[in-house]
């Protein structure tokens, strides 16, 4: 605050842009928390519903690894790269910031639509989220994350369109942080997913 | 085209028909009124697009006031119902209609009436307390504030287009599943709450930021007042409960959209989970509607008494824990679920636990008073309607928290009388408080007391006797929501004296009513000539005039004390000048009132299946949100010499008005 009272505009808005910045990050951690709790709802929801499978198949029948060890290794590849985005931001290289962001895109996408697959399949196989309350919750709690793996990608989009517009100042580096942020615990809620759905379930 | 809706959906019988004449008469009178004196572009300017915490707090208000007004008219209705349908006579409404008014009445009161007078008074008083010019997130925070009105909009016209849930304010399943609520009634119940839900949950977040990042100078956390602490707490339960709610709907949701056997009783699902989800979030909740009225009072006390705050450290650990004891309790909601008696047990101790902070709070509001020199102004005079009718009401809790004894009365109206003991007995009472104490501050007058003084007569008798029969008839047997009885029950007699209690009841929010516009009328008589102090005050809101200028503060103040205003006023060393500095305060916008305006939409078309219109208004919202948020922070800048011009306007102003 010692620098207000010697204040002279420009001091005050660099100010406020700083207080603007730590301000946002630490509201963005709170919705986040937040966000791990709605997971951590569907989690306790699939824990009770696990063996509910109404007469039908079980989730040993249902889940393979292979599929899902790939789009667990394309996630945590996207999330590398979206590091590096970060990193190459700190250093002003907006080419490479771009770059990063759009691998960051195509290994998203690629996740999604592995996702999308094998959702489709099971439903084909009769197997939708209304045959019982185990794939309910299944869908549910799978679903929701590739919900937010879809929004993601929209940010992504208007991100890649930000730095391409604006380059680096204070906004695009706030944004690209809070993104950054929202990407690993995506990343973070798929690694719960992937024990305590898929390694568990498989089993 | 319109999915579920069809012409039936605006077939209403007389008593329905009279409410869609009154809401639509009402809206017709209010256009006329913009219209006629011309206030559509202030309106839009300085309210709907409006960032200002201090206005959205406002509009906040005034969104309670008319909810509360439909709530309390539900109310009387149930009342009035009990009250003849006695034997062969079946009142005036038929059941499937009483359910309805009985689950609107408590979403309108709790989502509505008490969510909003918590988020309406966190916005005027928090940032004026802690010394910041706004708070963190303005945006978020007129985003939070239009959701929460957007959810109000669709409840209202839910009397109007189709019929509301009947499954009572917290919708259990089975009932509330496809296959006993096949109506559009449950998706309503649905869309309102989760539509101001998430404006809660956003809300909930901005203040958390702005309480612990944008304190004054000085301020420390134990130097922070009391209604801060307390909103602190409530908006942590905000944050940790919320997204619960959220989930919790969605499947339930899901469950009646897409065939899901989340909460079904085929299919493996498990209407229990339901119950332990909703109530995770719901007993969080009511603590979310107290404590900041705990935070309310802790503030009038000491002003009133003209003594510090008896026992400040042990009031914010007494909330702390509150707010951690909170999260353990909510089986208590249903004991007769069929848990182990250890489980029971369990839960009934961490409930009884409870009255002790809850105590500790009571005696220090006590030990505050002692020796002090007690003003018995109307704020005051809600404090002790507030103690007799909580501490009462607190007590019956505790009884209910005995498993045993809960399994006699579970869902009587001995329920009832606890919990309105609870939220009348404390929130309402305790916003009634923060109404008539903090009126002055936003608009340089006081509320008439002589008015107040009948109110709160009104409504200390009127509640006593709504109220304390409902004990009796709970012992007797009677259950809530109960639609109809035989006359051999004997319990007319009571039904009838609980109906004269709530006409007083309607009485004292009449008076309060009129004694707001005669206050407004007569202002001149009423005005505060101390330039923002007329309560003899101990906080930093009190140091600024009233009501308040846009930046709040034209210096930021520096704080060395728990009652900085009082230390000043009392010997201490005045603070030090500080000069005038430019000020940057954020741009009025329209896209929090649009995205609230799609949300509606979006709801409305959730609940009538209308799909097109649910994607449309859908992503609506996504590119309006990324519009605003992908868009260069804007500011508005009030130079050192304008603050210095609005400062010495101001204090002339308010010294020489009358």
């Amino acid at each position: 605050m010692d620098k207000v009272e010697k204040g002279h505009s420009n001091t005050q808005l660099d100010l406020l842009h700083e207080e603007t910045f730590t301000r946002t990050v630490f509201g963005f951690w709170l919705y986040l928390m937040t966000d791990c709790l709605l997971f951590g709802t569907l989690f306790c929801t699939y824990g009770v519903l696990y063996n509910q499978t109404a007469g039908g198949p079980s989730s040993n029948e249902l889940f393979s690894l292979k599929l899902v060890f790939t789009e667990t290794m394309i996630l945590l590849l996207s999330s590398f790269s979206c590091g590096m985005a970060l990193l190459a931001m700190l250093k002003f290289q907006k080419a490479k910031i771009i770059g990063w962001l759009m691998t960051t895109f195509v290994l998203g996408a690629a996740f999604l639509f592995l996702e999308i697959t094998e959702f489709k399949d099971l439903i084909h196989d009769g197997h939708g989220p209304d045959r019982s309350a185990f794939l309910s919750s299944y869908f549910t709690l799978v679903g929701t994350h590739g919900l937010h793996v879809f929004f993601g990608l929209l940010w992504l989009t208007v991100m890649i369109w930000q730095v391409i517009t604006f380059g680096v100042n204070i906004e695009t580096f706030r944004r690209l942080v809070l993104f950054n942020m929202f990407w690993h615990l995506l990343d973070l809620v798929w690694i719960f997913i992937f024990t305590f759905v898929y390694l568990i379930g498989v089993n | 085209m319109f999915g579920r809706l069809t012409l039936n959906a605006f077939l209403h019988d007389f008593v329905q028909t009279q409410a869609v004449v009154g809401m639509v008469v009402g809206a017709i009178a209010l256009v006329i009124g913009l219209t006629y004196f011309k206030l559509w572009k202030t309106l839009w300017n300085d309210w709907i697009t409006t960032v200002d915490h201090k206005r959205i707090g406002i509009m906040y208000i005034v969104v309670v006031v008319i909810m509360f007004l439909k709530g309390f008219t539900d109310a009387m209705m149930i009342r009035l119902q009990q009250m003849l349908s006695v034997g062969d006579s079946q009142g005036f409404l038929d059941a499937a209609h009483f359910q309805e008014v009985f689950s609107a009445h408590g979403t309108t009161m709790i989502f509505f009436v008490g969510m909003g007078s918590v988020f309406g008074l966190m916005n005027l008083i928090i940032p004026l307390q802690i010394g910041a010019r706004d708070v963190a997130f303005p945006f978020i925070n007129a985003l939070g504030f239009w959701l929460f009105a957007s959810g109000a909009l669709l409840s209202l016209i839910s009397l109007a287009v189709g019929r509301f849930s009947g499954a009572g304010w917290l919708a259990y399943p089975p009932l509330s599943s496809l296959q006993y609520s096949p109506g559009e009634g449950v998706d309503y119940w649905i869309w309102i709450v989760q539509i101001a839900g998430i404006g809660s949950t956003i809300g909930g977040i901005n203040f958390l930021v702005t309480i612990l990042k944008m304190r004054c100078p000085g301020m420390t956390l134990m130097r922070m007042p009391i209604f801060v602490w307390s909103c602190l707490c409530a908006v942590i339960l905000i944050v940790l409960a919320f997204p619960i709610l959220t989930a919790t709907l969605a499947m339930l949701s899901l469950d009646r959209t897409i065939g899901t056997h989340f909460f079904t009783v085929d299919g493996g699902g498990n209407y229990m989970m339901y119950i332990n989800l909703i109530w995770a979030w719901g007993h969080p909740e009511v603590y979310i509607l107290i404590l900041p009225m705990f935070g309310v009072f802790s503030e009038i006390v000491p002003t009133f008494s003209e003594k510090r705050l008896f026992g400040y450290a042990s009031m914010v650990w007494a909330l702390l824990f509150i707010t951690f004891i909170s999260f353990v309790v909510w089986l208590h909601h249903f004991f007769t679920m069929g848990a182990s008696p250890y489980v029971n047990a369990f839960f009934g101790i961490a409930t009884m636990v409870i009255a002790i902070p809850t105590g500790v709070k009571i005696f220090n509001w006590l030990f505050t008073k002692f020796r002090g020199r007690v003003h018995f102004t109307s704020p005051m005079l809600w404090f002790f309607a507030f103690l007799l009718n909580f501490t009462v009401a607190g007590m019956t809790g505790m009884l209910l928290s005995v498993p045993p004894v809960d399994f006699q009365v579970h869902n009587s109206l001995f329920l009832i009388a606890h919990f309105h003991g609870m939220v009348i007995g404390g929130v309402l009472f305790g916003f009634f408080a923060a109404f008539t104490y903090w009126f002055p501050k936003f608009t340089g007058f006081y509320l008439d007391e002589r008015l107040n003084w009948y109110a709160f007569w009104c409504w200390l008798s009127g509640f006593l006797l709504a109220f304390m029969p409902l004990y009796m008839l709970g012992f007797m047997g009677a259950t809530r929501r109960l639609d109809h009885y035989e006359a051999e029950t004997g319990w007319q007699f009571l039904f009838i004296v609980v109906f004269i209690g709530a006409i007083i009841l309607f009485c004292g929010a009449i008076i309060q009513f009129a004694g707001l516009f005669w206050s407004i009328y007569n202002r001149k008589k009423n005005w505060d000539h101390t330039n923002g102090d007329p309560w003899n005050g101990r906080t930093l809101e009190w140091s600024i005039p009233s009501p308040p200028p846009i930046y709040n503060f034209a210096t930021i103040p520096t704080v060395n004390s728990r009652d900085p205003l009082w230390e000043i006023k009392h010997g201490g060393s005045p603070p030090a000048k500080k000069e005038y500095e430019d000020i940057y305060l954020p741009i009025n916008t329209s896209m929090g009132c649009f995205i609230g305006l799609f949300s509606l939409f979006f709801g409305f078309a959730m609940t009538w299946q209308m799909w097109w219109l649910a994607i449309i208004s859908f992503v609506a919202i996504i590119v309006t949100l990324i519009i605003r948020l992908s868009s260069a922070d804007k500011h508005k800048l009030i130079t050192a010499e304008v603050v210095k011009k609005m400062e010495s306007d101001q204090i002339r102003s308010q010294k020489s008005y009358g």
